[in-house]
């Protein structure tokens, strides 16, 4: 997996590209927090490039989440493709998470 | 000493049966195995997607917890068609095809564990970690953890064609 970093204004958007599992989750992990510690007002997560993610990749999430909510950065999730999708309404997190469509709707959000 | 599975069920023989290093590395080959033979067992990409995860999430937990991360210890993969019923042997009467389900096994050789122990997170508490289990619950029928008498746990999943996971 490699993770694309972006920046447009006060946003960041970060764009992992491949599967997301033990393998490699700290590594996006590790981008997240470094990102997060910029304190952007907006991070997006760009999945439109994740086939697939297991829970040690939406757990990474949920800690960027929490760090996003102690620093009033927004969190904005986009891009999810089907499978993807599936995990965070599996785990009931979609009701947790801001979730998008496109990176559009995440940038306005 | 690596002790590998015996044929203990009255299944016969599993259809397919692999047999991998404790290394997160070949998740995604384990992944693409199980997804692939489900879908041969008549299961839609959706359910082939969910069952394949279930699996991973297993694999992780093993990884982590049986193993401490160890990446050299043997982790076994058992897939059987499945009926529902056990006693209902495949082998003496197989299906040409559309099998009504799938059973399948994940076996390691780490400490027992009282399987009454092993049970998912409360997901109101919201933090990282803890969901595999809840997330292999939520998507196979039944889920059953065995110490296996040789040493190690069994986890038994099975799944019927056309049940939908518990969201």
């Amino acid at each position: 997996m490699e993770v694309s970093i972006e920046h447009q204004g006060e946003a960041t958007i970060v764009l992992p590209i491949g599967d997301v599992d033990l393998s490699n989750s700290r590594d996006l992990q590790n981008h997240l927090r470094q990102e997060m510690s910029r304190k952007p007002g907006l991070l997006v997560v760009d999945l439109e490039k994740v086939s697939y993610m297991d829970s040690s990749g939406v757990a990474t999430l949920v800690e960027a989440m929490q760090i996003a909510r102690k620093q009033a950065t927004r969190l904005v999730l986009c891009e999810l493709n089907d499978k993807v999708r599936a995990i965070f309404e599996i785990a009931r997190l979609d009701r947790v998470f801001t979730i998008v469509g496109s990176r559009s709707d995440a940038l306005a959000a | 000493m690596t002790t590998t599975p015996q044929n203990n069920t009255s299944l016969g023989p599993p259809h397919v049966r692999i047999e991998m290093l404790s290394q997160p590395r070949y998740l995604s080959g384990a992944r693409e195995l199980v997804s692939a033979v489900a879908r041969r067992f008549g299961f839609d990409d959706g359910a082939c997607g969910q069952i394949a995860l279930a699996v991973d999430e297993a694999l992780c937990n093993v990884i982590r917890h049986a193993y401490g991360q160890e990446a050299d210890q043997p982790i076994w993969i058992s897939i059987w068609p499945w009926d529902g019923d056990e006693q209902a042997a495949f082998e003496k009467n197989p299906p040409a095809c559309d099998p009504h389900g799938i059973r399948i096994d994940i076996e390691d050789q780490g400490p027992h564990v009282n399987p009454e122990t092993i049970r998912g997170r409360d997901l109101s508490d919201i933090r990282p970690g803890g969901l595999g289990v809840y997330i292999i619950r939520q998507v196979m029928d039944n889920v059953v953890y065995e110490q296996r008498p040789e040493g190690g746990m069994r986890l038994i999943l099975t799944k019927l064609n056309g049940t939908p996971s518990n969201t």
